[in-house]
């Protein structure tokens, strides 16, 4: 140490004593792990975390004051926005909440559509978790795999929606329109290749022995707090507790289908991660028995002040021709009264809660983010880790802060 | 969902009859509205006692500036072992809108508290950190009260 020091030009300081005090680090918004714009205040005793609080904020767009100036089929494109990794799990939540206040039935075809696309959309929602979270802890190949997978389910949903990213697929009532033709080859096509993908996602880092030496034990929360702290979907299941709404709660007709609730009791990121990487096999399990029961029928409910006309009606119908004037130029009234519609959405329960007075827009919409919540636990996964340790948490939280600050 | 919940609005009125104000039941879902000074000690008898150990939600809305009381807090109770749902709502003046925070009761609440405070300006008194957390510190009013416009008052800057 001695000569080293004896070497330093004049001027500078070297410091071959530990901190006396600890340093704080501003850690984002635009730091490419933290997912996008989400800003971590570590206070660090060398590389130790001894307290991380998140800031965020960066990405308000004020959603929910907006949907309360729009009528309830325009506040369907915001809610695409929020998780956009999940839009139609969005969707899904924001229709059925004002379709339990109009208590309108929804038929089945459009009921077993509605599983079949967010299934796919949760498959692709974990590609992505499951590539960026690889990338950001160094390994980059799995990204490509994950990305290549994701980008088939994406085409999937253009060729029904139109929309990659936005699909606005579900409208309250049912569905936009019916899916193309070939669009049953297409999904088959799709799984039949997805168990290998998933085999080699195994091979490339489920077996590797650097990924559990990095994942295994980081990042500890027990079942009680995970309780405490709110948790949702694969992290409260990788804590050792079996919820999932899709069977607890369950809403579009999900009771009927066969599939299993992957949960492990460690409670770290590995454990998290082994929960979702089970849980893309009983998605593809769902999406499997969904295409099974596809069989022609409406997709639209039977509410014609709600749902729109075909357009072959408007041209041979007078009163197609006023109630689709009406629905787009007015709206429709939805009867007066209060709601939580929670779903499982890819990242854990995403509750809608709307209030509605009577009119043509909502007084009040609220949505529960998945990722909020569990965002908000991440001081106790974090603190007394190494700060490589943080990104490894974040990853495994998998949160998107487009649904975090709305 | 509704059926079964009755138990719960019945314990918390044999428990103490000023707890509940008033009991809604619609599309499944039961609503008791309750008092805002009490809202500690009665999510506190629903979480040791009757199983509701995970808050769901928690968020505010304002009724109308002509309303009173204005704001509403709902809480969305949730159990992970019988998975029965319920709504707490609590309601505060505009005058005084203060009631007591249940962050000690569920750690999950504190940024629910910090947003609803935050976007409604409704104040958890108790709570460890009430700090805006969507908007930014220096931002003047709350966004979603419904006299506040959606285009805000002036362009906001970040100077």
């Amino acid at each position: 140490m001695s000569t080293a020091v004896e070497n330093i030009p004049a001027g500078f300081d070297v410091m071959d004593q530990p901190l006396e005090s600890e340093m704080t680090l501003s850690m984002g918004p635009q730091h490419p792990s933290t997912h996008g714009v989400l800003r971590l205040d570590l206070r660090l005793d060398g590389e130790l975390v001894i307290k991380a609080i998140p800031d965020i904020g960066y990405l308000h767009t004020g959603m929910e004051k907006l949907i309360e100036y729009k009528k309830y089929q325009q506040g369907i494109v915001i809610t695409d926005r929020m998780d956009y990794l999940n839009p139609l799990g969005n969707n899904l939540a924001y229709v059925m909440a004002a379709e339990k206040l109009l208590q309108i039935e929804i038929p089945e075809r459009a009921q077993v559509i509605r599983v079949l696309m967010c299934e796919l959309q949760r498959i692709a929602s974990h590609m992505v978790w499951f590539g960026t979270s690889c990338l950001d802890m160094g390994a980059m190949t799995p990204f490509w795999f994950a990305f290549k997978e994701r980008e088939k389910i994406l085409n999937i949903i253009e060729s029904a929606s139109g929309g990659r990213m936005t699909p606005s697929y579900f409208r309250i009532g049912g569905l936009m329109m019916d899916l193309p033709a070939g669009f049953e080859n297409r999904v088959r096509q799709f799984l039949d290749n997805f168990p290998d993908a998933l085999n080699t996602f195994d091979t490339l880092i489920t077996g590797n022995t650097i990924w559990q030496s990095r994942t295994m034990g980081i990042g500890v929360i027990d079942k009680e707090d995970a309780i405490d702290w709110g948790l949702t979907g694969p992290c409260l299941r990788g804590s050792g507790v079996e919820l999932d709404l899709r069977r607890h709660n369950p809403y579009t007709g999900y009771e009927t289908y066969d599939f299993d609730i992957p949960t492990e009791t460690d409670g770290d990121v590995w454990s998290r991660f082994l929960v979702r990487m089970r849980e893309l096999r009983e998605s593809y399990k769902i999406v499997r028995q969904a295409l099974e029961r596809l069989k022609p029928g409406p997709i639209k409910a039977d509410a014609p002040k709600v749902v729109l006309p075909d357009r072959d009606d408007m041209r041979k119908h007078m009163d197609s021709l006023i109630h689709h004037f009406l629905i787009v130029a007015e709206g429709f009234n939805v009867p007066a009264g209060e709601v939580y519609m929670p779903i499982e959405a890819s990242k854990g329960e995403l509750g809608v809660y709307m209030k509605s007075n009577g009119g043509p827009k909502p007084e009040r919409v609220h949505f529960r983010g998945p990722s909020f919540v569990n965002l908000s636990a991440l001081p106790v996964m974090s603190e007394g880790e190494m700060i490589a340790d943080v990104v490894a948490v974040i990853g495994s939280l998998d949160i998107v802060l487009g649904e975090i600050d709305r | 969902m509704s059926e079964g919940l009755g138990k719960f609005v019945d314990a918390l009125r044999d428990h103490d009859p000023e707890w509940v104000h008033s009991v809604t039941e619609s599309l499944d879902e039961v609503t008791v509205t309750v008092p805002a000074g009490a809202i500690v000690e009665i999510c506190t008898f629903l979480r040791a006692g009757h199983g509701f150990d995970l808050l769901a939600d928690l968020c505010g809305a304002d009724r109308g500036p002509e309303e009173d009381p204005r704001f509403e807090v709902n809480y969305h109770l949730f159990s992970t072992s019988h998975y029965k749902r319920i709504r707490l709502k609590a309601l505060v003046s505009e005058d005084d809108p203060r009631l007591p925070s249940v962050s000690d009761v569920w750690k999950t609440a504190n940024w629910h508290e910090r947003e609803t405070y935050d976007l409604l300006g409704v104040v958890f008194e108790g709570h460890p950190d009430l700090r805006r957390i969507l908007l930014p510190s220096d931002f003047d009013g709350h966004a979603l009260r419904k006299d506040y416009p959606l285009r805000g008052y002036e362009p906001y800057s970040m100077n």
